[in-house]
Formats: C-alpha cells, sequence, structure tokens
C-alpha cells in the first residue's frame, strides 16, 4: 500500500468540468540506474493508472519510466450528480491499489 | 574552457550509466506506428512544457485540446532523448471533463518532447517543445 493524496473541489457543480489532483508516493525507479557496485535496480513503476465515477471512465493512463517519482497528475471530470470517484492503479508486480474519492455535486 | 571537476564527474557519471538513448527515428517509427494512414498536422493540442529545465528529475508538462472538432480519443507523449521514448499514455472517458491532463516528467537531456492528440474522427495532431536540461535526470 502507498500513500495517496486525493484533491477534488468542495463546490462542483453538475455538469460542469473540475479538476481533480492525484499524488501518489512511489519511487518510480527506472530500471536505468545501478547501485553503488554498479548492478541495475530493478524496474519498479506504476505502469497503469484508471480514473472511474460511478464505474464510468474518467481517464485511462499508461505510465513509462520517464514519469518523475511520486507521480503527480491532474485531470478534468464531469459529474452530472455526487458519487465516488475511485482511483486505480497498477505497479510492476502488478500489485492493484484503488483509493475512492466522494464527489457531492451541489 | 575548463570544466569544473562536479561538472566532469557528472557528466562521464552520465554518459557512463545511460544506454543509448532513443533516436529521433525511433520516436518517427512509433508515431508513424500510432498515426497510420491518417494525416497529422501541427496544431490544436498544445503541450506545455518550460524551455529551460534546471532538474530533468521532475518537470512539469500539461497537456491539452482547445475545442477539439471530435472527442479526444488518447493523447500519447515521446521524448526524443530520453533512454526509453515512450513517456506516457492518456486515454479519455466519457466522464472527462476536457482533454487536458498535467503531471511530472523525467528527461534524461536537452531534447524535443513531441505530443500526439488522436481524434475520435481519425485525425491526429502534434505539438512539440525543444528544451534545454541543465541536471539531467539519469542520476540522482
Amino acid at each position: 500500500m502507498v500513500r495517496v493524496l486525493i484533491n477534488v473541489p468542495k463546490q462542483i457543480r453538475a455538469n460542469e468540468p473540475f479538476d481533480v489532483k492525484v499524488l501518489i508516493s512511489h519511487p518510480m525507479e527506472s530500471g536505468q540506474r545501478r547501485d553503488q557496485v554498479g548492478q541495475p535496480i530493478p524496474r519498479d513503476i506504476i505502469n497503469h493508472f484508471i480514473a472511474t465515477l460511478d464505474g464510468e471512465t474518467v481517464l485511462d493512463a499508461d505510465f513509462f519510466p520517464a514519469i518523475a517519482a511520486n507521480p503527480f497528475l491532474s485531470f478534468s471530470v464531469v459529474a452530472e450528480k455526487s458519487g465516488t470517484l475511485a482511483l486505480t492503479f497498477v505497479d510492476d508486480h502488478g500489485v492493484t491499489q484503488t483509493e475512492l474519492a466522494a464527489i457531492t455535486v451541489t | 574552457m575548463t570544466l569544473p571537476r562536479r561538472r566532469f564527474v557528472l557528466i562521464t557519471t552520465c554518459a557512463a550509466v545511460s544506454p543509448a538513448s532513443a533516436k529521433p527515428a525511433e520516436v518517427a517509427t512509433l508515431i508513424q506506428a500510432l498515426v497510420g494512414d491518417a494525416s497529422l498536422k501541427d496544431g490544436l493540442i498544445h503541450l506545455d512544457l518550460p524551455v529551460m529545465v534546471e532538474n530533468g528529475n521532475a518537470v512539469a508538462m500539461s497537456v491539452s485540446v482547445a475545442d477539439p472538432p471530435s472527442p479526444v480519443e488518447a493523447i500519447h507523449v515521446f521524448a526524443e532523448g530520453n533512454p526509453l521514448p515512450r513517456v506516457a499514455v492518456f486515454r479519455f472517458g466519457p466522464r472527462s471533463g476536457a482533454p487536458r491532463v498535467g503531471t511530472r516528467i523525467r528527461l534524461a537531456t536537452s531534447q524535443t518532447v513531441i505530443a500526439i492528440a488522436k481524434l475520435r474522427d481519425g485525425s491526429c495532431w502534434r505539438d512539440s517543445v525543444d528544451l534545454l536540461v541543465t541536471l539531467a535526470a539519469c542520476i540522482e
């Protein structure tokens, strides 16, 4: 389990786009570096990120080693009614983690 | 001009550690495979990156498509000078508010970064940024 920060605006209007910001604590080891004795450090990155709102896709992203450590992502969402935003990401070991954030339409 | 010792160590370590960087031709092949027979035009998509980068380990990047004539299916980002040219692929779903994404990327050297937007009508749009990187991302 890695630490995830999700920022959702407090005031959301129906059918008006709003930005969601996500910060994931992850080293995103690129697989290009070597340790002190010259051995390559194995790649360990988050390679897939999916954001859904009540089951409907918002953003589906593939990440490559060029994404910086502690990946930050901001993207736009549009909601008709209050719901749950689910952010799922998969790392190189196949570990899947899902974080939920409530969307409250006023 | 004498090279400061630290800068020399930095450059040689970078050269020793990083494998051959991706070639512009390699990126062109990837883009060709992505675009296929469709037309590739400049414009519509906007790639926002600083022209001068002090630290290549985390470079703020944002990419957006303003008023697309048909929904944006995906945005692909390539870095010509990185050891692996692919940076990210963003696909937009029905709940996406606008085709725009912001993130932070690694850049191994001064290079050209290219963003391609693929629209549902099949058209592809391109934007690129030439940038200078002072501290490369290949070492911590």
